[in-house]
């Protein structure tokens, strides 16, 4: 018999009686939008991250260029800022490519309150290793796509299709050595969450999520 | 209301003040208590052990003793949850059942089945309470701190009802002590070395006496404490409760 | 006979050093601390732990149906599953999986499951090496040592040592501990093995049946890492890891991390679905003697074990036996109810490495009922004749004490009652109570000597 069988009727001959599932829909905080986004920032802070608020994507370019003032490499899957960074779609193919990038730039599609993690998919990373290989990492949301917990974040991707996707929280860390905690394990050592304010940012103006 | 006094082996034996305590505790409170003279132990030292099927001859005796009341009460967390979990009685299921279901230790009865409000107790001393598992974890006599769930406590809610009681805050509010049955002579360095702990625990915030609803976790710190030559006490709860 | 040492002598050599023994004690406990904090701001949070554990009913009661239905999303997706019946199968599908693509260098992200499975051991003796690249599991590994816990593999080391370590193997100057720069050292050291693997090994938190998608959590991003940059994905899990749907993962994620490490999440949660363009991703779906654990109703609960490690940090014999003193891939409470599945009679000592305190079955996010399992396996062990045959004479001869009143009460005798009769110290010659404890001194009567006196019927 192969395992597969093997194994199949090995469970089947000592599972337990059928049970079923709970019922999960109660779950949920029903917060405000603003109670989400306070909370976002300040759980996002807490993890490590650097919130700052925006009213357009040209106010990173600003801040970008006050921060990066060498010749280093960024990259971006946002097309308002190509110029100031490479586009990050044009390579896919080899991401090894990827291993000198010092910040990339990407969308998250919405942020979650209760852990400050924010929901980037595949499409939004451009190549899969991006957000992991950079050195620091900024990802742009909405202010009105903070969701209020997990359970939020799953109806709201329900029925979606993404070949790779995270919830990405904070900058990479480790607490390994004596339980000291040290930013910058082996994925980005920094993450900035841009925060674009909806209500006044014009809608031309919007990044495309 | 009638009750049967069952006292573990070891208090029979070694602390028999703690049994006349509760004895003359529950009579104070109005209680007739009867103590059925041909009892000996719960068998859990045998079970705990993996023994269970061998403490068969426990079982019966235990049944036969005190299957006649309603409320059985015991100054002791650990045995009296022993009963309620693991109480077979091969020959007579519904006797053990009955037995299982009437098994009170002594806080738990004063606080829900006496409803005691007050008590006519003095104790000026400054006291460390030990929660033991089997009371706190097993028959939940207090809130545990691993839970997201509101605080109480019943040996608590009686000792703040003596007069002149300091209790202490503990760093560790119910850590095990490591007595564990068997366990304190199976992995004795394991078992000491958390006894040392918790007893530090209890000394480093100046407590005169550890008190606990459990005897068996205080014969193991006792037994530290006087091997080091502190002057800390240990203190069966009944003996604080019945006054001085 | 096995010259394995068992858990009360490997506790024993730990406790020689007792600053460490607190050290180690103090930091495990902080980290049960943060649990707290971060679990006690859910007010839900009991709610959500018995939600888990009513998923995961369900997920055994049909794990064969949702191993199907999984098998047939993930190959719709394009990953190749297999199967394996037991640890040499799932070493044996690694090494073809590796031979087939002429790889000879692999790096592993975090996976207790190949810990089990003894896997780097293998590929070694097959001439194929093999990395670890949490943080934690590359210092181990240096030492030539298994991980003493699954979720803070090098817990047990000080960071002096991991400063020599480093010093020996990766050239950092002698005496340098500093957490900050042995971590960066290991960033440039990992970056490099990183680029240069064309396999990596993943474990995996979670698989969904309705998807096929599994997900991989880590704070330090190696999974992703090894995974994003490697030609080959190879995914290691035991079968128990399915959930039924996406959305279940809300429930799960949400109690994860807060219990493991007291975080509100990982730092990445994520969730493979597609090999990217020209990749191949496989996963392995591996038994390993779950499906006779799910055949024993009284233990086919610890299949629920999300693997966050609460369990052993709340553990107050775990805090001061370290992971080691468990001699198994899983250490703690929750090893020493899965251990005995694989092998009881290497592992008959774990279960009774407990004091049943009771608090591992109150931090579990899934609600196994680890002690109570603990007192079932002691029955069981011995039933099966692999309890302690000394303490077996004992425990009859205490029975027959025990059971006659008469015999009880004569032993009894003021100051007969001694410590051979005691029954919390069966049968030892030597009688280890007294090492470092004294006895309590014999009263002048015991309480029924004084109930006569006293309260004459």
């Amino acid at each position: 018999m192969s395992s597969r069988a093997d194994i199949l009727s090995r469970i089947a001959k000592n599972k337990p009686q059928y049970i079923a599932a709970p019922d999960i829909s109660a779950f949920g905080n029903k917060h405000s939008s603003n109670a989400n986004l306070d909370q976002f920032c300040a759980v996002a802070t807490g993890i490590g991250a650097t919130i700052i608020f925006i009213n357009n994507l040209s106010e990173i370019k600003t801040y970008i260029r006050n921060q990066i003032t060498n010749n280093k490499r960024i990259i971006s899957s946002i097309p308002e800022l190509i110029g100031l960074a490479e586009d990050g779609t044009l390579v896919q193919a080899i991401p090894h490519k990827l291993e000198d990038v010092e910040l990339a730039i990407i969308c998250a599609e919405f942020g979650v309150a209760e852990n400050g993690a924010l929901w980037v998919t595949e499409t939004q990373m451009g190549t899969r290793i991006l957000p992991f290989i950079t050195q620091h990492l900024a990802i742009v949301v909405n202010a009105n796509d903070i969701v209020g917990d997990m359970h939020a974040s799953y109806i709201r991707t329900a029925g979606s299709d993404h070949n790779f996707a995270a919830f990405i929280a904070g900058p990479s860390k480790t607490a390994d050595i004596e339980q000291s905690l040290v930013l910058g394990a082996h994925g980005s050592r920094s993450l900035v969450v841009f925060v674009l304010n909806m209500d006044i940012c014009d809608e031309s103006d919007r990044p495309v999520l | 209301m009638t009750v049967g006094l069952f006292v573990p082996c070891y208090i029979n034996q070694f602390y028999p003040n703690a049994a006349i305590a509760t004895l003359q505790l529950l009579e104070k409170l109005g209680v007739k208590v009867e103590y059925p003279l041909n009892q000996t132990c719960c068998g859990q030292p045998m079970a705990n052990s993996g023994y269970e099927h061998l403490a068969e001859g426990c079982s019966k005796l235990f049944t036969e003793n005190f299957a006649g009341y309603d409320y059985i009460v015991s100054p002791s967390g650990s045995c009296g949850l022993h009963i309620k979990e693991h109480l077979h009685a091969g020959d007579s299921p519904e006797a053990a059942k009955k037995v299982r279901k009437s098994i009170y230790e002594l806080t738990e009865f004063l606080t829900d089945i006496l409803n005691v409000e007050a008590l006519d107790a003095t104790f000026p001393h400054r006291v460390g309470l030990h929660q033991s598992c089997h009371g706190q974890r097993g028959l939940k006599l207090s809130q545990m701190s691993e839970l997201t769930a509101p605080p109480f406590s019943k040996p608590e809610k009686l000792l703040k009802m003596v007069k002149g009681i300091e209790l202490v805050e503990l760093t560790r509010k119910d850590e095990c002590c490591g007595f564990g049955g068997t366990f304190c002579v199976t992995e004795e360095a394991i078992s000491v070395k958390m006894g040392k702990d918790r007893i530090a625990d209890h000394i480093s915030h100046q407590a005169e006496y550890i008190t606990s609803p459990d005897m068996s976790c205080l014969m193991h710190m006792e037994g530290l404490l006087n091997r080091q030559k502190s002057s800390v006490k240990v203190l069966h709860i009944a003996e604080i409760l019945n006054g001085k | 006979m096995s010259t394995q040492k068992n858990h009360a002598e490997l506790s024993e050599i730990f406790n020689k050093d007792e600053d460490r023994v607190n050290w180690h004690d103090e930091t495990l406990w902080w980290v049960r601390q943060k649990r707290d904090k971060a679990s006690h701001a859910i007010p839900d949070w009991e709610l959500l732990r018995e939600m888990a554990s009513q998923i995961k009913n369900n997920v055994l009661s049909e794990l064969d149906t949702y191993l199907i239905q999984f098998e047939a999303k993930a190959t719709e997706n394009g990953i190749k599953v297999h199967w394996a019946a037991d640890a040499a199968e799932h070493n044996q599908i690694v090494k073809d999986i590796l031979d087939k693509n002429g790889v000879k260098q692999m790096v592993k992200s975090k996976s207790m499951l190949t810990e089990e499975c003894h896997l780097n051991h293998y590929l070694e003796e097959h001439g194929i090496d093999v990395i670890d690249s949490d943080l934690g599991e590359r210092i181990v590994q240096l030492a030539k040592e298994p991980p003493s816990h699954i979720v803070l593999p090098c817990i047990h080391k000080k960071k002096e040592e991991i400063g020599d370590l480093f010093h020996i193997h990766l050239g950092t100057e002698a005496g340098m501990s500093d957490p900050q720069v042995l971590t960066e050292t290991a960033r440039l050291h990992l970056r490099e093995v990183f680029l240069t693997r064309k396999a990596a090994l993943t474990g995996v938190n979670f698989a969904v049946a309705e998807t096929g998608e599994f997900v991989v959590c880590t704070n330090e991003g190696n999974a992703d890492m090894g995974a994003h940059l490697a030609d080959v994905h190879i995914a290691s899990m035991g079968i128990e890891k399915l959930i039924p749907e996406r959305k279940h993962l809300g429930v799960f994620l949400r109690l994860l991390t807060r219990s493991a490490t007291g975080q509100p999440i990982t730092t990445y949660s994520s969730h493979f679905k597609r090999p990217r363009k020209g990749q191949e991703m496989h996963i392995i779906l591996v038994d390993n003697g779950r499906s006779t654990q799910l055949g024993r109703p009284d233990f086919r609960n610890s299949l629920k074990c999300i693997r966050c490690g609460a369990c052993m940090n709340t553990c107050p014999v775990y805090r001061r036996s370290g992971g080691h003193s468990y001699h198994t891939a899983i250490a703690g409470p929750i090893g020493s109810i899965l251990a005995p599945n694989l092998d009881m009679k290497d592992y008959a000592d774990l279960p009774f490495a407990s004091t049943l305190c009771g608090s591992c079955t109150n931090v579990c996010p899934v609600k196994i009922d680890i002690h109570d399992q603990l007192y079932k396996w002691r029955q069981v062990i011995v039933k099966e004749g692999y309890g302690d045959k000394k303490k077996a004479a004992g425990m009859h001869a205490m029975d027959w004490t025990l059971a006659s009143p008469s015999l009880f009460n004569l032993a009894g005798k003021a100051g007969r009652w001694t410590l051979k009769h005691a029954p919390f110290a069966v049968n030892n010659s030597m009688n280890p109570w007294y090492k470092h404890r004294d006895m309590p001194k014999p009263p002048a009567q015991s309480f029924t000597e004084w109930f006569k006196t006293n309260r004459p019927q």
